[in-house]
């Protein structure tokens, strides 16, 4: 499926949209389809600071565990208690019931070096190929 | 898809979760073609077989099978295995053995045979010739039933008997590893798909699915089933992997049985113990270092959110001290420690099994 036209990609499969100063992050349908059923979700607490480049949680399938990337400096102001209950939601609805933080960007400009909707759709095009 | 074994083998057809949960409420069928398969031919097939393997192959009636292990001579494992008798009117044996040790079994027992010139036995690796698929699951026999030309009522668990299905010749035995009743097909190659596609026509309508590797895994865990490689190994013993009942050493001489008999009778120092995780947490997964009170006490061989517990499972071998139903251990997954508590096994048993 194409992704939503409204968000930013990574080439490490999350989704960024920036409202106004906070940016909310998730990850792609393309991500939790290769994943397969989700079990478990970790993620930082309000107040923990994400590091562009480096992982803030953990999702994991039956499969295996994969990190999730910030592709941003912030804090963490919200995360989906929702989402961390039931980790399933991020298999049935990725792009909205399950978001997973909110974060309070320090700088973003660092969202123009992310991909658009086109680009990362041929990027994981690619990938799968 | 996965390269599995110089195989490429799906994890999964439609989710491993829906796929497990198929095996336990329905039925799902496995494509096995990887598994190896090696035929015992010759006078002396049933002394060589009870010398190079340890459960007791004389106590096999014809069309009968049973589990066991392939020894190296340290104490330790080459390969775990089933080992089936040709059915009456029909000499040798067939064993199954796990596609990545396929090549190495086979020449261990190769070299075992050129050791001594008493035995008179042929050893074919057939598994290039042989496809295998099976059918697991409560209505697996229901759904079999439909397609072939013999009552399954007489095929006991771990027996084995020629049958007929969409018109061709296959060997099907009642074992499995699931945790659930159900059957394996050996058949030819060419032929295998003609079978698959028989039982999938006759069992869509009770809900029989394709099952991936990945459902494999998670089923033949919480029925408690070792895999080699995680529960089994060249340096675990039998008597470590809690699988002494294969081990006959009373009945007979067998390569690696002094060394068994040794870690028998010295109580070995590592138990395999089963766990379950409190609370929801991260999966423990294979090689996770087991802690008690700050102190490495053994691995994890095998971990996985179990989907008919809902919870996480996994097997750990561990030192003997700390081993026991009740007792708590901590799991160090990824950097951080786990809370888990040691339970009976299997961590999951059919109800009429």
């Amino acid at each position: 499926m194409a992704s939503p036209k409204d968000l930013k990609y990574t080439r490490t499969h999350e989704w960024v949209r920036l409202d106004g100063e906070t940016a909310v992050l998730g990850i792609t349908d393309n991500a939790q389809n290769e994943l397969g059923d989700i079990t478990y979700l970790e993620l930082p607490e309000p107040g923990d600071s994400v590091s562009s480049g480096e992982p803030f949680g953990v999702v994991e399938s039956v499969k295996a565990a994969s990190d999730v990337y910030s592709p941003i400096d912030g804090e963490v102001v919200e995360r989906n208690d929702e989402a961390v209950d039931a980790p399933e939601l991020i298999n049935q609805s990725p792009y909205e019931k399950a978001w997973l933080v909110k974060v309070k960007v320090s700088d973003p400009t660092q969202l123009d070096a992310l991909l658009s909707n086109d680009d990362y759709d041929q990027f994981a095009g690619e990938q799968i190929g | 898809m996965v390269s599995f074994a110089g195989w490429n083998m799906p994890i999964q057809y439609t989710g491993i979760l829906a796929e497990h949960r198929a095996v336990r409420t329905a039925a799902g069928l496995f494509d096995l073609g990887h598994m190896g398969q090696v035929s015992f031919a010759g006078p002396d097939a049933l002394a060589f077989l009870q010398w190079t393997t340890t459960n007791d192959v004389s106590a096999l009636e014809p069309g009968k099978a049973h589990y066991a292990l392939l020894p190296n001579e340290t104490g330790g494992v080459v390969d775990d295995i089933i080992v089936y008798r040709q059915p009456e009117g029909q000499d040798g044996y067939m064993v199954v053995v796990n596609a990545s040790n396929r090549e190495r079994d086979v020449a261990w027992w190769e070299e075992l045979r050129s050791r001594r010139d008493d035995f008179d036995v042929g050893i074919q690796d057939i598994s290039n010739e042989l496809g295998m698929l099976a059918v697991q699951g409560p209505v697996a026999e229901t759904i079999t039933s439909r397609t072939v030309d013999v009552d399954l009522s007489g095929i006991d668990n771990f027996s084995w008997r020629r049958a007929d299905v969409a018109g061709v010749s296959t060997m099907i035995a009642r074992t499995g590893y699931t945790g659930e009743d159900g059957f394996e097909f050996y058949a030819a190659n060419e032929d295998i798909g003609i079978i698959w596609d028989a039982l999938l026509k006759a069992g869509e309508q009770d809900g029989l699915v394709p099952v991936g590797l990945g459902a494999r895994d998670t089923l033949r865990l919480e029925a408690r089933m070792p895999l080699y490689g995680q529960e089994l190994g060249d340096d675990i013993s039998p008597y470590e992997a809690g699988l002494g009942w294969a081990v006959k050493l009373e009945a007979k001489e067998f390569i690696g049985r002094e060394p068994m008999a040794q870690i028998k009778a010295a109580k070995p120092p590592r138990r395999a113990v089963g766990f379950t995780t409190v609370g929801r947490t991260a999966a423990p997964r294979s090689h996770c270092p087991v802690i008690v009170d700050g102190k490495d006490v053994g691995y994890v061989t095998s971990g996985a959110f179990s989907p008919t517990l809902q919870k996480n499972v996994g097997l750990a071998l561990i030192s003997r001290e700390f081993a026991g139903v009740g007792k708590s251990l901590q799991i160090d997954v990824r950097g951080k420690l786990i809370d888990a508590e040691q339970v009976k096994t299997p961590f999951y048993k059919r109800d009429d099994g």
